[in-house]
Protein backbone atom coordinates (compact mmCIF):
# COMPACT_ATOMS: atom_id res chain seq x y z
CA UNK A 1 0.00 0.00 0.00
CA UNK A 2 1.47 3.31 -0.85
CA UNK A 3 1.30 7.05 0.88
CA UNK A 4 -1.71 7.72 -2.18
CA UNK A 5 -4.03 4.87 -0.83
CA UNK A 6 -2.79 5.67 2.81
CA UNK A 7 -4.05 9.31 2.71
CA UNK A 8 -7.55 8.04 1.26
CA UNK A 9 -8.15 6.30 3.95
CA UNK A 10 -11.26 7.48 6.50
CA UNK A 11 -8.74 6.84 9.83
CA UNK A 12 -5.86 8.41 8.15
CA UNK A 13 -5.60 12.53 9.14
CA UNK A 14 -7.04 11.58 12.41
CA UNK A 15 -3.97 9.02 12.71
CA UNK A 16 -1.75 11.56 11.48
CA UNK A 17 -2.89 14.19 14.12
CA UNK A 18 -2.63 11.62 17.07
CA UNK A 19 0.71 10.33 15.95
CA UNK A 20 2.39 14.04 16.13
CA UNK A 21 0.79 14.63 18.99
CA UNK A 22 2.36 11.33 20.32
CA UNK A 23 5.84 12.46 19.27
CA UNK A 24 5.24 16.36 20.54
CA UNK A 25 4.44 14.90 23.92
CA UNK A 26 7.72 12.54 23.69
CA UNK A 27 9.93 15.63 22.92
CA UNK A 28 8.22 17.91 25.61
CA UNK A 29 8.79 14.81 28.50
CA UNK A 30 12.06 14.48 27.21
CA UNK A 31 12.97 18.16 27.29
CA UNK A 32 10.88 18.50 30.97
CA UNK A 33 13.25 15.50 32.18
CA UNK A 34 15.88 16.86 31.08
CA UNK A 35 15.94 20.76 32.56
CA UNK A 36 14.18 19.47 35.46
CA UNK A 37 17.38 19.65 37.89
CA UNK A 38 18.75 22.98 36.08
CA UNK A 39 15.32 24.90 36.71
CA UNK A 40 14.86 23.98 39.99
CA UNK A 41 18.79 25.09 40.68
CA UNK A 42 18.20 28.09 39.04
CA UNK A 43 15.05 29.02 41.07
CA UNK A 44 16.85 27.94 44.56
CA UNK A 45 19.49 30.58 43.83
CA UNK A 46 17.02 32.98 42.84
CA UNK A 47 15.89 32.72 46.20
CA UNK A 48 18.20 32.18 47.70
CA UNK A 49 19.83 35.74 46.52
CA UNK A 50 16.19 37.31 47.57
CA UNK A 51 16.97 35.75 50.83
CA UNK A 52 20.30 37.07 51.28
CA UNK A 53 19.61 40.51 50.47
CA UNK A 54 16.86 40.88 53.40
CA UNK A 55 18.59 39.14 55.59
CA UNK A 56 22.46 40.37 55.95
CA UNK A 57 25.20 38.75 57.97
CA UNK A 58 25.98 34.92 57.81
CA UNK A 59 23.89 31.59 59.45
CA UNK A 60 25.26 28.46 59.59
CA UNK A 61 22.00 26.36 58.38
CA UNK A 62 20.39 26.10 54.45
CA UNK A 63 17.94 28.65 54.93
CA UNK A 64 15.45 26.67 52.21
CA UNK A 65 15.94 23.53 53.81
CA UNK A 66 14.65 25.07 57.29
CA UNK A 67 11.15 26.28 57.06
CA UNK A 68 7.81 26.35 59.07
CA UNK A 69 4.30 26.68 57.04
CA UNK A 70 2.13 28.53 58.68
CA UNK A 71 -1.91 30.03 58.08
CA UNK A 72 -1.12 33.35 57.52
CA UNK A 73 -3.24 36.86 56.72
CA UNK A 74 -3.39 35.31 52.97
CA UNK A 75 -3.15 31.70 52.68
CA UNK A 76 -0.38 29.76 53.91
CA UNK A 77 3.09 31.36 54.50
CA UNK A 78 6.63 29.71 54.52
CA UNK A 79 8.82 31.35 56.79
CA UNK A 80 12.00 30.39 56.06
CA UNK A 81 14.37 30.26 59.59
CA UNK A 82 17.92 31.64 60.05
CA UNK A 83 20.00 30.21 62.75
CA UNK A 84 22.97 30.87 64.96
CA UNK A 85 24.41 28.61 67.23
CA UNK A 86 21.61 26.43 67.09
CA UNK A 87 19.10 29.09 67.97
CA UNK A 88 16.73 31.00 65.07
CA UNK A 89 17.99 34.37 65.16
CA UNK A 90 16.00 35.84 62.19
CA UNK A 91 12.88 34.74 59.74
CA UNK A 92 11.75 35.50 56.41
CA UNK A 93 9.17 35.29 54.68
CA UNK A 94 6.69 36.18 51.61
CA UNK A 95 3.86 39.43 52.12
CA UNK A 96 1.61 40.78 49.54
CA UNK A 97 -0.68 43.72 49.06
CA UNK A 98 -2.86 44.60 45.85
CA UNK A 99 -0.98 47.61 44.04
CA UNK A 100 -2.26 49.95 41.24
CA UNK A 101 -1.64 46.54 38.44
CA UNK A 102 -2.17 43.49 40.49
CA UNK A 103 -0.67 42.22 43.40
CA UNK A 104 3.33 43.38 45.06
CA UNK A 105 5.14 40.50 46.50
CA UNK A 106 7.93 41.59 49.16
CA UNK A 107 9.86 39.37 50.92
CA UNK A 108 10.68 40.63 54.20
CA UNK A 109 13.71 39.69 56.98
CA UNK A 110 12.63 40.21 60.84
CA UNK A 111 15.03 39.24 63.69
CA UNK A 112 13.94 37.93 66.87
CA UNK A 113 13.01 41.26 68.60
CA UNK A 114 10.62 41.74 65.52
CA UNK A 115 12.78 44.59 63.97
CA UNK A 116 13.13 44.46 60.61
CA UNK A 117 16.46 43.44 58.98
CA UNK A 118 15.20 44.13 55.10
CA UNK A 119 12.24 44.47 52.46
CA UNK A 120 12.65 43.64 49.13
CA UNK A 121 9.56 43.73 46.45
CA UNK A 122 9.96 40.57 44.49
CA UNK A 123 7.25 40.74 42.11
CA UNK A 124 5.26 43.71 41.42
CA UNK A 125 3.73 45.18 37.58
CA UNK A 126 3.25 49.11 38.60
CA UNK A 127 3.64 51.65 36.21
CA UNK A 128 7.66 52.05 35.20
CA UNK A 129 9.01 55.29 36.11
CA UNK A 130 6.32 55.73 39.19
CA UNK A 131 5.56 52.73 41.13
CA UNK A 132 9.01 50.77 40.34
CA UNK A 133 10.67 53.59 42.76
CA UNK A 134 9.92 50.45 45.03
CA UNK A 135 13.28 48.66 43.36
CA UNK A 136 16.22 49.02 44.67
CA UNK A 137 17.89 50.01 41.83
CA UNK A 138 15.53 53.00 40.60
CA UNK A 139 15.46 54.37 44.79
CA UNK A 140 16.19 54.08 48.22
CA UNK A 141 12.59 54.41 49.68
CA UNK A 142 13.15 50.37 50.36
CA UNK A 143 15.67 50.62 52.83
CA UNK A 144 13.70 53.08 54.62
CA UNK A 145 12.12 49.76 56.45
CA UNK A 146 15.66 48.66 58.06
CA UNK A 147 15.64 48.67 61.24
CA UNK A 148 12.12 49.70 62.01
CA UNK A 149 9.56 47.81 64.48
CA UNK A 150 6.25 47.85 65.73
CA UNK A 151 7.52 48.57 69.08
CA UNK A 152 9.28 51.33 67.98
CA UNK A 153 7.06 52.84 64.99
CA UNK A 154 3.12 52.13 66.81
CA UNK A 155 0.40 50.47 64.37
CA UNK A 156 -1.02 54.12 63.63
CA UNK A 157 2.36 55.31 62.41
CA UNK A 158 3.23 52.15 60.59
CA UNK A 159 1.38 53.90 56.60
CA UNK A 160 2.69 56.01 54.09
CA UNK A 161 2.85 60.19 55.26
CA UNK A 162 -0.05 60.72 53.34
CA UNK A 163 -1.71 58.34 55.71
CA UNK A 164 -0.35 60.37 58.54
CA UNK A 165 2.22 57.92 58.98
CA UNK A 166 6.34 58.02 58.83
CA UNK A 167 6.53 56.75 55.54
CA UNK A 168 7.66 58.21 52.33
CA UNK A 169 5.44 58.35 49.25
CA UNK A 170 6.42 59.37 45.90
CA UNK A 171 5.40 61.77 43.73
CA UNK A 172 2.70 60.69 41.60
CA UNK A 173 2.71 57.33 42.96
CA UNK A 174 0.64 56.71 46.45
CA UNK A 175 -0.91 53.60 45.72
CA UNK A 176 2.18 51.21 45.00
CA UNK A 177 4.77 52.68 48.70
CA UNK A 178 1.10 52.12 50.59
CA UNK A 179 0.52 48.32 49.64
CA UNK A 180 3.71 47.31 50.42
CA UNK A 181 4.15 49.33 53.81
CA UNK A 182 0.66 47.67 54.72
CA UNK A 183 1.76 44.38 53.69
CA UNK A 184 5.09 44.67 55.62
CA UNK A 185 2.74 46.33 58.97
CA UNK A 186 1.09 42.85 58.16
CA UNK A 187 4.06 40.55 58.17
CA UNK A 188 5.05 42.06 61.53
CA UNK A 189 1.39 41.93 62.89
CA UNK A 190 1.86 38.35 61.65
CA UNK A 191 5.21 37.47 62.88
CA UNK A 192 3.81 39.45 66.47
CA UNK A 193 1.25 36.56 66.60
CA UNK A 194 2.84 33.75 65.72
CA UNK A 195 6.37 34.74 67.31
CA UNK A 196 7.12 31.56 69.62
CA UNK A 197 6.25 29.23 67.37
CA UNK A 198 8.08 30.76 65.00
CA UNK A 199 11.47 30.88 66.95
CA UNK A 200 10.65 27.87 68.71
CA UNK A 201 13.77 25.84 68.60
CA UNK A 202 12.76 22.40 67.43
CA UNK A 203 9.75 23.46 65.97
CA UNK A 204 6.40 20.87 65.62
CA UNK A 205 3.60 22.54 64.00
CA UNK A 206 0.79 21.67 64.20
CA UNK A 207 1.48 18.06 64.14
CA UNK A 208 3.50 18.32 61.24
CA UNK A 209 7.68 17.89 61.97
CA UNK A 210 9.22 20.77 60.51
CA UNK A 211 12.49 20.04 58.47
CA UNK A 212 14.40 21.19 61.51
CA UNK A 213 15.40 18.07 63.08
CA UNK A 214 19.25 18.58 62.51
CA UNK A 215 19.13 21.56 64.14
CA UNK A 216 19.42 21.23 68.21
CA UNK B 1 18.12 29.37 -7.22
CA UNK B 2 20.17 31.54 -5.88
CA UNK B 3 18.01 34.15 -7.38
CA UNK B 4 14.67 32.89 -5.49
CA UNK B 5 17.22 32.69 -2.05
CA UNK B 6 18.11 37.23 -2.94
CA UNK B 7 14.28 37.20 -3.09
CA UNK B 8 13.37 34.99 -0.31
CA UNK B 9 15.42 37.37 2.19
CA UNK B 10 14.23 40.85 0.29
CA UNK B 11 10.58 39.70 1.39
CA UNK B 12 11.63 38.50 5.19
CA UNK B 13 14.12 41.80 5.98
CA UNK B 14 12.17 44.38 4.10
CA UNK B 15 9.59 43.52 1.16
CA UNK B 16 7.10 41.30 3.13
CA UNK B 17 8.68 42.33 6.75
CA UNK B 18 6.19 40.39 9.18
CA UNK B 19 5.76 43.66 11.07
CA UNK B 20 6.07 46.71 8.81
CA UNK B 21 4.66 45.13 5.55
CA UNK B 22 1.89 41.98 6.95
CA UNK B 23 1.24 44.08 10.62
CA UNK B 24 1.28 40.65 12.07
CA UNK B 25 2.56 39.57 15.43
CA UNK B 26 1.48 42.64 16.97
CA UNK B 27 0.79 41.17 20.60
CA UNK B 28 4.50 40.36 21.09
CA UNK B 29 5.63 43.78 19.37
CA UNK B 30 3.63 45.85 21.48
CA UNK B 31 3.96 43.79 24.53
CA UNK B 32 8.12 43.64 24.42
CA UNK B 33 9.51 46.72 22.71
CA UNK B 34 9.94 49.11 25.83
CA UNK B 35 13.61 48.79 25.28
CA UNK B 36 15.89 47.45 22.18
CA UNK B 37 17.55 44.37 24.14
CA UNK B 38 14.04 43.08 25.20
CA UNK B 39 13.07 43.82 21.70
CA UNK B 40 16.46 42.13 20.47
CA UNK B 41 15.95 38.92 22.51
CA UNK B 42 12.24 38.03 21.65
CA UNK B 43 13.25 38.52 18.19
CA UNK B 44 16.22 35.81 18.29
CA UNK B 45 13.37 33.35 20.09
CA UNK B 46 10.78 33.68 17.64
CA UNK B 47 13.44 33.45 15.02
CA UNK B 48 14.58 30.07 16.09
CA UNK B 49 10.85 29.08 16.58
CA UNK B 50 10.09 30.47 13.06
CA UNK B 51 13.38 28.42 11.54
CA UNK B 52 12.53 24.99 13.48
CA UNK B 53 8.43 25.34 12.52
CA UNK B 54 9.14 26.04 8.69
CA UNK B 55 10.93 23.23 8.75
CA UNK B 56 9.53 20.81 10.77
CA UNK B 57 5.99 21.76 8.29
CA UNK B 58 7.87 21.30 5.24
CA UNK B 59 9.32 17.93 6.86
CA UNK B 60 5.74 16.64 6.96
CA UNK B 61 4.06 18.77 4.38
CA UNK B 62 3.55 15.64 2.14
CA UNK B 63 2.00 12.94 5.21
CA UNK B 64 -0.11 16.11 6.44
CA UNK B 65 -3.94 15.81 5.16
CA UNK B 66 -5.33 19.07 4.52
CA UNK B 67 -8.10 18.70 7.40
CA UNK B 68 -5.61 18.58 9.43
CA UNK B 69 -3.34 20.26 8.90
CA UNK B 70 -4.10 23.81 11.14
CA UNK B 71 -4.13 21.70 14.47
CA UNK B 72 -0.75 19.63 13.23
CA UNK B 73 0.93 23.10 12.94
CA UNK B 74 -0.64 24.38 15.81
CA UNK B 75 0.59 21.53 18.20
CA UNK B 76 4.04 21.85 16.57
CA UNK B 77 4.70 24.95 17.17
CA UNK B 78 3.35 24.93 20.42
CA UNK B 79 5.47 21.90 21.44
CA UNK B 80 9.11 24.17 19.95
CA UNK B 81 8.00 27.16 21.61
CA UNK B 82 7.60 25.38 25.05
CA UNK B 83 11.20 23.78 24.41
CA UNK B 84 12.82 27.23 23.59
CA UNK B 85 10.75 27.94 26.96
CA UNK B 86 12.05 25.64 29.23
CA UNK B 87 15.63 25.40 27.44
CA UNK B 88 16.20 29.47 28.31
CA UNK B 89 14.63 28.83 31.66
CA UNK B 90 17.56 25.77 32.28
CA UNK B 91 20.20 27.36 30.57
CA UNK B 92 19.92 31.30 30.35
CA UNK B 93 18.08 31.96 33.49
CA UNK B 94 18.87 35.46 33.93
CA UNK B 95 17.88 36.05 30.26
CA UNK B 96 14.41 33.95 31.49
CA UNK B 97 13.55 36.43 33.88
CA UNK B 98 13.54 39.24 31.61
CA UNK B 99 11.62 37.39 28.84
CA UNK B 100 10.16 34.94 30.41
CA UNK B 101 6.93 36.16 30.67
CA UNK B 102 6.81 37.00 26.36
CA UNK B 103 8.07 33.60 25.59
CA UNK B 104 4.93 31.87 25.49
CA UNK B 105 3.46 34.82 23.41
CA UNK B 106 5.33 33.62 20.60
CA UNK B 107 2.55 30.90 20.55
CA UNK B 108 0.19 33.77 19.77
CA UNK B 109 2.30 35.40 17.14
CA UNK B 110 0.28 34.24 13.96
CA UNK B 111 3.04 35.18 11.57
CA UNK B 112 4.36 31.89 12.75
CA UNK B 113 1.74 29.80 11.83
CA UNK B 114 1.05 32.36 9.13
CA UNK B 115 4.54 31.64 7.26
CA UNK B 116 3.59 27.59 7.91
CA UNK B 117 0.23 27.86 5.83
CA UNK B 118 1.62 30.71 3.26
CA UNK B 119 4.88 29.34 2.41
CA UNK B 120 6.93 26.35 4.42
CA UNK B 121 4.31 23.55 3.51
CA UNK B 122 4.61 24.46 -0.40
CA UNK B 123 7.95 24.11 -0.25
CA UNK B 124 11.31 22.15 0.18
CA UNK B 125 12.93 22.16 3.66
CA UNK B 126 16.06 24.58 2.86
CA UNK B 127 13.87 27.48 1.25
CA UNK B 128 11.46 26.88 3.98
CA UNK B 129 14.10 26.99 6.71
CA UNK B 130 15.90 30.17 4.90
CA UNK B 131 12.58 31.59 4.87
CA UNK B 132 11.68 31.31 8.46
CA UNK B 133 15.53 32.87 9.24
CA UNK B 134 14.47 35.69 6.79
CA UNK B 135 11.50 36.69 8.21
CA UNK B 136 12.56 36.02 11.59
CA UNK B 137 15.54 38.43 11.27
CA UNK B 138 13.43 40.70 10.04
CA UNK B 139 11.21 40.49 12.86
CA UNK B 140 13.89 40.99 15.20
CA UNK B 141 15.34 43.62 13.28
CA UNK B 142 11.99 45.92 13.18
CA UNK B 143 10.85 44.77 17.09
CA UNK B 144 14.86 46.38 18.32
CA UNK B 145 14.42 49.24 16.07
CA UNK B 146 11.16 50.15 17.49
CA UNK B 147 12.18 48.89 21.11
CA UNK B 148 15.37 51.23 20.51
CA UNK B 149 12.86 54.30 19.46
CA UNK B 150 10.79 53.77 22.62
CA UNK B 151 14.07 53.13 25.16
CA UNK B 152 15.60 56.39 23.43
CA UNK B 153 12.71 58.68 23.80
CA UNK B 154 11.51 57.32 26.71
CA UNK B 155 14.51 57.09 29.13
CA UNK B 156 17.24 57.93 27.35
CA UNK B 157 19.56 54.65 27.14
CA UNK B 158 19.83 52.61 24.47
CA UNK B 159 20.78 48.88 24.92
CA UNK B 160 20.02 48.94 28.30
CA UNK B 161 20.71 45.18 29.87
CA UNK B 162 22.33 43.88 27.16
CA UNK B 163 24.64 41.69 29.04
CA UNK B 164 21.85 39.94 30.74
CA UNK B 165 20.82 39.13 27.01
CA UNK B 166 24.04 38.24 25.17
CA UNK B 167 26.70 38.11 27.80
CA UNK B 168 28.81 40.31 30.04
CA UNK B 169 30.96 41.24 26.53
CA UNK B 170 28.00 42.95 24.68
CA UNK B 171 27.77 45.23 27.88
CA UNK B 172 29.75 47.74 25.60
CA UNK B 173 26.63 48.33 23.49
CA UNK B 174 24.68 49.89 26.82
CA UNK B 175 25.21 53.05 25.91
CA UNK B 176 22.99 56.20 27.80
CA UNK B 177 22.50 58.74 25.37
CA UNK B 178 21.26 61.54 27.12
CA UNK B 179 22.80 61.52 30.66
CA UNK B 180 20.42 62.95 33.72
CA UNK B 181 17.39 62.15 31.49
CA UNK B 182 13.98 62.57 33.26
CA UNK B 183 12.55 60.00 30.36
CA UNK B 184 9.32 60.17 29.22
CA UNK B 185 6.81 58.06 30.26
CA UNK B 186 4.41 57.41 27.45
CA UNK B 187 6.79 56.15 25.14
CA UNK B 188 7.81 52.81 27.38
CA UNK B 189 3.68 52.60 27.93
CA UNK B 190 1.86 50.82 25.53
CA UNK B 191 0.89 53.81 23.77
CA UNK B 192 4.33 54.54 23.21
CA UNK B 193 4.52 51.14 20.91
CA UNK B 194 1.53 51.96 18.68
CA UNK B 195 2.89 55.52 18.15
CA UNK B 196 6.23 54.16 16.86
CA UNK B 197 4.86 51.77 15.21
CA UNK B 198 2.17 54.23 13.34
CA UNK B 199 5.11 56.61 12.51
CA UNK B 200 7.72 53.71 11.63
CA UNK B 201 4.74 52.10 8.92
CA UNK B 202 4.11 55.56 7.73
CA UNK B 203 8.05 56.17 7.06
CA UNK B 204 8.35 52.98 5.12
CA UNK B 205 5.52 53.91 2.72
CA UNK B 206 7.13 56.99 2.10
CA UNK B 207 10.78 54.89 1.10
CA UNK B 208 9.17 52.84 -0.69
CA UNK B 209 7.32 55.14 -2.64
CA UNK B 210 10.44 57.13 -3.31
CA UNK B 211 12.36 53.90 -4.48
CA UNK B 212 9.73 53.19 -7.01
CA UNK B 213 9.74 56.62 -8.39
CA UNK B 214 13.40 56.47 -8.57
CA UNK B 215 12.90 52.90 -10.37
CA UNK B 216 10.49 54.49 -12.47
CA UNK B 217 12.43 57.40 -13.54
CA UNK B 218 15.51 55.12 -14.03
CA UNK B 219 13.63 52.83 -16.42
CA UNK B 220 12.21 55.68 -18.57
CA UNK B 221 14.63 57.87 -18.42
CA UNK B 222 17.05 56.38 -21.30
CA UNK B 223 13.75 55.95 -23.12
CA UNK B 224 13.87 59.43 -24.57
CA UNK B 225 17.32 59.17 -25.73
CA UNK B 226 17.01 55.75 -27.34
CA UNK B 227 13.70 57.60 -29.26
Amino acid sequence: MNLEQLRGMFAYPGAVLGGIGLLTSGALALADRATLTDIKMAQDRDMKLSLTQVLPGHYENDLLKDTVTLPGPDGEVTVYRACQKGHVVAVVFKVQARGYAGPVVSMMGVDRDGKMLGVRVIKHSETPGLGDKVEPAKSHWIHSFEGKSLGETSAEKFAVKKDGGVFDQFAGATITPRAVVKSVKGGLLFFARERVRLLADNAVIAGKPSATKEIP
Amino acid sequence: MSNDYTRIAKDGLWNNNIVFAQILGMCPTMAVTGSATNGLGMGLATTAVLVASNTLVSMVRNVVTPDVRIPVYIVLIATLVTLVDVGINAWAHDLYKVLGLYIALIVANCAVLGRAEAYAQKVGMLPAAVDGLMMGLGFTFALTTIGGIREVIGGGTLFANAHLLLGPSFSFLETTLIPGYKGYLLFILPPGGFLVLGFLLAGKRILDKRMAHRCVALTSAPAPVAG
